[in-house]
């Protein structure tokens, strides 16, 4: 037992540290710029040295302009890259999870299209699943495409969509066939997000920021040889989408345990018996999360398939975070009520991440239906039940 | 990377399981639970000795099989999965790494061969009282030769052929090994939450003993064993804690109410998930302190730590949601349930509770950040 690279392992991350190291300055050495425009940029730049170096998805098999490197190599890539000040935000939905749903569904003419001018950062793709219905229960989506000769109409809504405003490409779950209970009439596209008739509007969060969009659909027309899989297959289609979600290697979202503890130290709080009794449970979970990676490294390390244990993360990660900025904040009692970076310590990070928090623990699977995928697919308990599971669409209830 | 077990440490592992799945059955377990006067299995314990297992951690020169506390942890584990009914914590876990961490050649040459050949069964004597036992301020007393005092409660006390006892000495404290078949040794027993791991009251009066270490040291090196025990005693509360989730699994998806198996429910299958997470947790936890512990590495303390609070979280709510999940049946004598409840919470306070090791992690994370 050792945390130590293989031989092969060190040799992959030197070489990944050099070339980051000669591109990128180490995480913090400067202040982050809020420069949206800039950054888009700056991260299209990136992604395009990164493919050209060969660093740009590397489990990708080098026909698509990847490393054909192992799962191992990209956990390493993901480590160091994070150490680093790398824009990566824009590319990691597109190429984490559409390009890949392109590649296993998409023609010839796809891929030559698409793959390799995203790859090099040329174009931004977003997904577009949710909807303001169908959120835990995606497959309930109402957005409508009707077949008109040789092209399909799209009408309806999207929600929660990342990106969306500066994304050049989608790709698109609809319902093809209300008919036919809700997984069976469902059909995936590749949408021009340009084209006339999408309508994108920024979603003013319950944190106050605008991060993610609307996304309306009014006439919009795409071309059938533009579908991914067939008809009536999108929701298998969709499956594979979400099951190229990528490993989770990046750290906490948010101030930790190590945060907390050093700003108790400054305001002198350490004293305080039931502070240091939580401090030592957000040690043991972060630790508990750390340490669970390094289990799913050791699998990928020895070329096994790792068990299921990472699916605890995000219920960790995001619970915590919540924890931790509301005892942050109750510790600054008064003054904990303040949002305002310069008057705050530690930037009012713990006040922004309180904001954040509860958007966390929704994102990406809310902690109950993370806990639902726990239980169904690794302790093997049955699943819900489905009253809607045989009813055609048009008749199930929805609300 | 390489945070896992060996494929050799894990084939030991499935056959420790197996060994013990037959022969330390819950029947043999409720042998000791249902008879007052048996502090453990005894049939049990010879096919241990047999088996080598007390010599796992021991020395070749010793007598011992010379492997490491990775291989200790693997066992630990499998123990606490099965209830194991035997002295097994108080002879490889405290006694022989007493010996080993503080003990001089001679004292090694004489004791550990001992326990490796069945000879010897070890105790920790160190409670006198409600609390944490504190080294300094400990009423037993050892006067370089002697000791005298009231020790209470001591696990395997009644059986064990010697204890390991922590006494105050001038005016700091020292580890002192007692024969007890020295004189002024008196026994009673005592009735636990866990009656299946015996306990007793021992009362020392001059009794001869030999110290371990130096005179004065024995409070630090109490904290060291501490650290060794609790990382041993956390890979028990891991095994116990995933043995009460299959069990509530199991029960789950065989108990059928409103027409179907309440498994289906998400009240049933988020408690499930629940545990999954903190014995998950548990598990990485342990990995790290089977590491330090392995490796004897500075971040030791901190190891120890999270890997015991993480473990006795992780048991005591699984053991506590598994008879929730077993509704009516869970709270019957015949049904096992309250046997894992009952053995979560010693492996809980043995050792110090959640608590203490709260408060030493994070002093050990203090310490560490230091600056």
């Amino acid at each position: 037992m050792d945390f130590n690279d293989t031989p092969e392992e060190a040799a992959f991350r030197a070489e990944a540290r050099a070339f980051l190291e000669k591109h990128l300055q180490p995480k913090g050495s400067a202040p982050v710029s809020r420069d949206r425009a800039n950054m888009l940029q700056k991260a299209k730049d990136w992604q395009k040295t990164k493919a050209e170096n060969k660093f740009a998805q590397i489990t990708w098999p080098k026909e698509w302009g990847g490393r054909g490197g192992t799962a191992m190599q990209s956990v390493i890539w993901g480590q160091e890259e994070s150490k680093f000040d790398a824009p990566t935000g824009p590319f990691a939905i597109g190429l984490g999870m559409c390009i890949p749903t392109v590649i296993a569904f998409g023609s010839d003419e796809h891929k030559q299209r698409y793959v390799q001018k995203a790859l090099m950062g040329e174009e931004i793709w977003c997904q577009l699943f949710s909807e303001p219905s169908a959120g835990s229960d995606v497959a309930g989506l109402k957005t409508r495409a009707v077949k008109d000769g040789d092209e399909w109409v799209i009408n309806g809504q999207k929600v929660w969509t990342s990106g969306a405003h500066y994304s050049d490409y989608g790709i698109l779950l609809v319902r093809t066939d209300p008919k036919v209970p809700k997984h069976k009439g469902l059909t995936m596209f590749i949408v021009n997000m340009k084209q006339p008739g999408v309508e994108v509007r920024p979603i003013h969060q319950a944190s106050g920021g605008r991060e993610f969009n609307e996304v309306y659909f009014t006439d919009v027309r795409i071309p059938d040889k533009d579908r991914l899989g067939d008809v009536g297959a999108g929701w298998k289609v969709a499956l594979v989408t979400l099951m190229n979600e990528r490993l989770a290697v990046g750290g906490s979202p948010g101030p930790d345990w190590g945060e907390i503890m050093a700003y108790a130290r400054q305001q002198g709080t350490m004293s305080d018996q039931a502070f240091r009794e939580k401090l030592a449970d957000w040690y043991v979970a972060a630790q508990g999360y750390k340490l669970t990676k390094f289990r799913t490294q050791t699998a990928l390390s020895r070329g096994q398939t790792p068990g299921p244990e990472n699916s605890i993360g995000k219920i960790i990660t995001a619970n915590h975070l919540q924890d931790i900025c509301n005892s942050a904040i109750e510790m600054q009692d008064h003054y904990g009520i303040i949002n305002e970076q310069d008057r705050m310590p530690a930037d009012a990070i713990f006040q922004q991440s309180f904001m954040w928090a509860p958007g966390l623990r929704i994102a990406g699977g809310t902690d109950e239906i993370l806990k639902n995928i726990i239980a169904e697919r690794v302790l093997g308990l049955p699943q819900d039940v489905r009253v809607d599971k045989d009813l055609p669409f048009d008749q199930m209830k929805s609300g | 990377m390489n945070f896992d077990f060996s494929e050799d440490q894990k084939f030991l592992a499935g056959e420790a399981r197996k060994f013990l799945e037959a022969e330390s059955a819950i029947p043999v377990v409720r042998e000791v639970l249902n008879d007052d006067s048996k502090d453990y299995s005894e049939a049990l314990w010879k096919k241990i000795v047999e088996m080598g297992w007390l010599g796992t951690a021991i020395p070749e020169e010793q007598g011992g099989l010379g492997l490491g506390m990775l291989e200790m942890c693997v066992l630990a584990e499998e123990m606490g999965r099965v209830l194991a009914p035997v002295p097994f914590s108080s002879t490889a876990y405290y006694l022989t790494e007493a010996v080993k961490l503080a003990g001089s050649d001679e004292q090694k040459n004489d004791i550990l061969p001992r326990i490796v050949a069945g000879e010897i069964i070890g105790c920790y004597a160190a409670s006198e009282g409600p609390g944490h036992p504190d080294p300094a301020s400990l009423k037993t007393t050892f006067d370089g030769s002697t000791v005298s005092g009231t020790k209470i409660p001591v696990a395997d006390g009644g059986i064990a052929t010697h204890a390991l006892v922590l006494a105050k000495e001038g005016a700091g404290a020292s580890l002192v090994l007692v024969d007890l078949s020295g004189a002024g040794v008196t026994r009673k027993s005592l009735s636990t939450l866990d009656p299946t791991r015996g306990h007793a009251e021992l009362t020392f009066d001059k009794t001869p003993g030999v110290r371990l270490g130096k005179a004065g040291e024995g409070a630090a090196l109490n904290e060291q064993l501490m650290d060794k025990v609790a990382i041993l005693l956390a890979f028990e509360q891991l095994g116990g804690a995933s043995r009460a989730l299959e069990m509530a699994k199991a029960y789950s998806l065989e108990r059928y109410a409103f027409g179907r198996p309440i498994a289906g429910n998400q009240a049933i299958k988020h408690k499930l998930a629940e545990m999954y997470v903190k014995n998950e947790v548990a598990r990485s936890n342990c990995f790290y302190g089977a590491w330090a512990l392995s490796t004897d590495a500075p971040e030791m303390p901190e190891a120890a730590a999270a890997a015991r609070v993480a473990a006795s979280e992780a048991f005591w709510f699984a053991s506590k949601e598994n008879i929730q999940t077993h509704g009516g049946m869970g709270f019957t004598w015949e049904v096992d349930c309250h046997l894992y409840y009952r053995r979560a919470k010693l492996l809980a306070v043995q050792a110090g509770g959640p608590k203490v090791w709260k408060e030493k992690l994070v002093r050990a994370l203090e310490q560490k950040n230091a600056a």
